[in-house]
Order: C-alpha cells, then sequence, then structure tokens
C-alpha cells in the first residue's frame, strides 16, 4: 500500500506507491510522481516545520577511531620515557615467550644498562609472565579473558603499572625496552595499533610456509618476520625461500630473520635488530632492510643447517 | 571472531552520538568494510546482531557498504584495485604494492527517530 495516499496503486500505473522505507524527513513534504505534494507523511501523520521526526546523522568515523586514539597516547608517553614498544604477534606455540626469555638474557649481556620490560597477553593464566618473570625482567600478565587480542587501552593500563617511565629516569641510557606479547593469533591483532614502535610478527618452521598468504593482513602490518625453530629445519618440510618470498608478496617491505630461540642461531641478528633502540633515532643507522638478503645468506649466516 | 569487539566499538559510537545529539531510535545504521580492513561483514553483521537488543540499534536496520581495496604499484605507479593483499599489480603482475584504501571500517551515517 501506498504511504502517502492509502491506494493500492499498481506500480505500472503512473502513481509510484511510496513505501515506509521512503520516508525520511517529515517536515518536508513528499512529492508524487503527478507533482501533487503530501505533508505528514510520518508516522505521526502530522507536518511541524522545523520538526523532523527522522533525521541524517552523518558520522563518517573509523570504528577502531577510539582505539586509535589511545595508541597516539600510548605512543607519545612511551616516547617520553624513552620506552621502545615492540608487538610480538604470532600464532599460538610459535615460540614467544621463549624467544622473549632468550632475548632478555641476551640483552642483559650485552647491554647491562638497559631496562627490558614484558606485556604478556593471555586469553587466561598467568604462565607466560612467571616465566618472563624467572628472568629478572618485570612483566604484567593481561588476561583478556575471551578477548582475542591485546588493545591501547590494555597496554596503557599495563604500561601503568610497569613502572618502567621510572627505571627510564634513573638508567644512566635513559632508554628502555618493552616487548608486548600479543595473544596468540594471527588473525585479530592485527588491526589494533597498541602503540607500537613495530610489529613483529613470528613464524615457526613447524606451521607451514604459507602462512603469510593465508593470514595476509598480519604479514601486511609487520614491520619484521622473525622466522624461529630453524634447529627444526632438517626435520620439517619448511621452505625457508618460499615463505620469504610469500611474505614480501604481502608485504614488500617486511625485513626478515631466521633465528632459534632455543638453540641460539640468528639471535645475533636479532639483537642487531634491536639495537640501537628505534627511539634513539640519532644513534640509529639509516632502517635496515633484510629485504635484498636472500634466505640462503640468511641461512648460511646460522650455522650447521642443512635442508 | 574481533567483530564481537568492532561490534561493542560500534554500539559505544552509536550510543554516544545518541547522547550527543539527542534522540531515542537508530532505524538505520550504515557502515562501510573496506576489502583490506580485515573485517568479515557477515561476522559483524552476526556480532551486532547479537548485542543490539535492549539498545537504539534495536530493530534497526543494518547496511554494511563493502568497498574495494586499493593499491599502488612500486613497480609500474599504476593505481589498481585489489580484492586482498595476496594479489599481483593488474597491470604488471608485480607484488609491490603499497595499500592506499579499502583498509578501514567506518560508521557512516545513522537515520534516526526522536520517538
Amino acid at each position: 500500500m501506498c504511504v502517502v495516499c492509502g491506494c493500492n496503486a499498481d506500480p505500472n500505473s503512473g502513481h509510484d506507491p511510496v513505501q515506509t522505507k521512503d520516508l525520511v524527513a517529515t517536515d518536508a513534504a513528499l512529492e508524487s510522481p503527478n507533482g501533487d505534494l503530501h505533508y505528514g507523511a510520518g508516522a505521526a501523520r502530522l507536518s511541524m516545520p522545523g520538526l523532523s521526526q527522522a533525521r541524517v546523522i552523518h558520522m563518517e568515523a573509523d570504528v577502531l577511531g577510539e582505539n586509535q586514539r589511545l595508541a597516539v597516547r600510548n605512543r607519545a608517553h612511551f616516547a617520553a620515557h624513552g620506552v621502545t614498544a615492540l608487538n610480538l604477534v604470532s600464532s599460538p606455540g610459535s615460540g614467544k615467550t621463549t624467544l622473549l626469555c632468550a632475548s632478555i638474557s641476551a640483552l642483559k649481556a650485552r647491554r647491562p644498562d638497559l631496562s627490558v620490560a614484558v606485556i604478556e597477553g593471555d586469553q587466561q593464566t598467568s604462565v607466560d609472565a612467571d616465566r618472563i618473570r624467572a628472568t629478572g625482567a618485570p612483566a604484567i600478565q593481561v588476561n583478556t579473558g575471551r578477548g582475542c587480542h591485546l588493545d591501547a587501552q590494555m597496554v596503557g593500563d599495563a604500561f601503568a603499572r610497569l613502572d618502567l617511565h621510572a627505571v627510564a629516569h634513573h638508567s644512566h641510557a635513559g632508554r628502555a625496552l618493552l616487548f608486548i606479547e600479543n595473544v596468540g593469533n594471527l588473525v585479530c591483532p592485527a588491526l589494533w595499533d597498541l602503540g607500537e614502535a613495530a610489529k613483529v610478527v613470528v613464524l615457526s618452521v613447524t606451521e607451514g610456509e604459507d602462512k603469510p598468504l593465508k593470514y595476509p593482513e598480519m604479514f601486511a602490518a609487520a614491520t619484521l618476520m622473525l622466522i624461529n625453530k630453524i634447529d627444526l629445519l632438517p626435520y620439517v618440510s619448511f621452505d625457508v625461500v618460499r615463505c620469504i618470498e610469500y611474505a614480501q608478496r604481502v608485504n614488500p617491505g617486511i625485513e626478515v630473520l631466521l633465528v632459534s630461540a632455543t638453540r641460539g642461531d640468528g639471535m645475533g641478528d636479532w639483537l642487531a635488530w634491536l639495537l640501537p633502540l628505534r627511539a634513539d633515532k640519532h644513534r640509529r643507522t639509516a632502517p635496515r632492510r633484510f629485504k635484498q638478503n636472500t634466505a640462503s645468506e640468511l641461512l648460511s649466516r646460522t650455522a650447521g643447517l642443512t635442508r | 571472531m574481533h567483530e564481537l569487539s568492532l561490534a561493542g566499538g560500534i554500539l559505544c559510537m552509536v550510543e554516544a552520538a545518541a547522547a550527543r545529539e539527542h534522540f531515542l531510535r537508530v532505524a538505520k545504521l550504515r557502515l562501510e568494510v573496506g576489502a583490506l580492513a580485515g573485517v568479515e561483514p557477515q561476522a559483524l553483521r552476526f556480532a551486532l546482531a547479537a548485542m543490539i537488543s535492549g539498545t537504539c540499534l534495536e530493530g534497526g536496520e543494518i547496511t554494511i557498504d563493502e568497498v574495494p581495496g586499493s593499491a599502488r604499484c612500486l613497480h609500474c605507479s599504476t593505481n589498481v584495485e585489489i580484492a586482498s593483499y595476496i594479489e599481483p599489480c593488474s597491470i604488471c603482475g608485480s607484488y609491490a604494492l603499497q595499500a592506499t584504501g579499502g583498509t578501514g571500517l567506518r560508521v557512516v551515517d545513522l537515520l534516526v527517530f526522536n520517538d
């Protein structure tokens, strides 16, 4: 039925019935195809000049805008306190926590003046934070409950508890490194900026070289891909060359390093990537681009690997 | 299932707009999802449907416009349309693409009622 005049006109009769979905603002008149004006076509059946029952509100707003605002605040907070934050993302079981424990020990040996802290994201338990604390580094566990990723608010709240800024004020270099270990998930954490200097995606050789194509958003968002567990290369069918090619397909600028957190291969390259810290702009040389390095060069740098 | 978090974000934005603009009911919510946003429109619709009962969005129509991804080819300098990050340049076949559009999720507008 036409909601303007109540007729049951056939759409082919020359009078197009006006449907409810066509009603927007009711202070304006609706015009029939024959030029007649119909007022009071809204639910109230009454026209009031200046009063509209329905109106359009233009938002044009990014849904992640609030997270982005908090991420910008985190970034400023980190910068003000000389903290370089890295967001480590991967699927569950790629060895992020083992890599962090090994990195903390190696950094302690190489840069004893550097403060290192960790924010651990998991759905449940504080197992990972306990492992980090066992190395002597401060860690805060963030349990997301059913959430599949960390967001900027969680990281801001956790950072406030870490008191890294007090450490940063007192350490000689005035610099600190904050590792944020995201929830093990190759999908969701790609979307949430936490205020980090860079995302580091960890991919282990037991997962398959096609992960960059299967989860392109994450690899597109990452600055560095760490291929972990390379000590297992002789035992699994993982094509390093193809993996790097796939990662560069979704992200032409992605840097790549090969490591074994348990055996120590490639840890020197990883520390060289971490230091000088990204916040130390005046000390840091031009961005390191490993993209020209072929996989074989990377492999030859890691000892005793045969495929 | 990050669409649940995103749906929560959308709901917060709409409720903040309701407080600011003094409306009680949303008849129509229009969203825009980019092909490169990492958001599954169907999952988002499902998450919204699960969350909106008892809110000003209840009973409202939700439209999700899907925007194609766009990228600039670093090899041939052409602007091309892509459906995902794994696609090559449709002109020269290079994978050296830089995403330039279709990467976001936005609330475009609302059709609202005061009653």
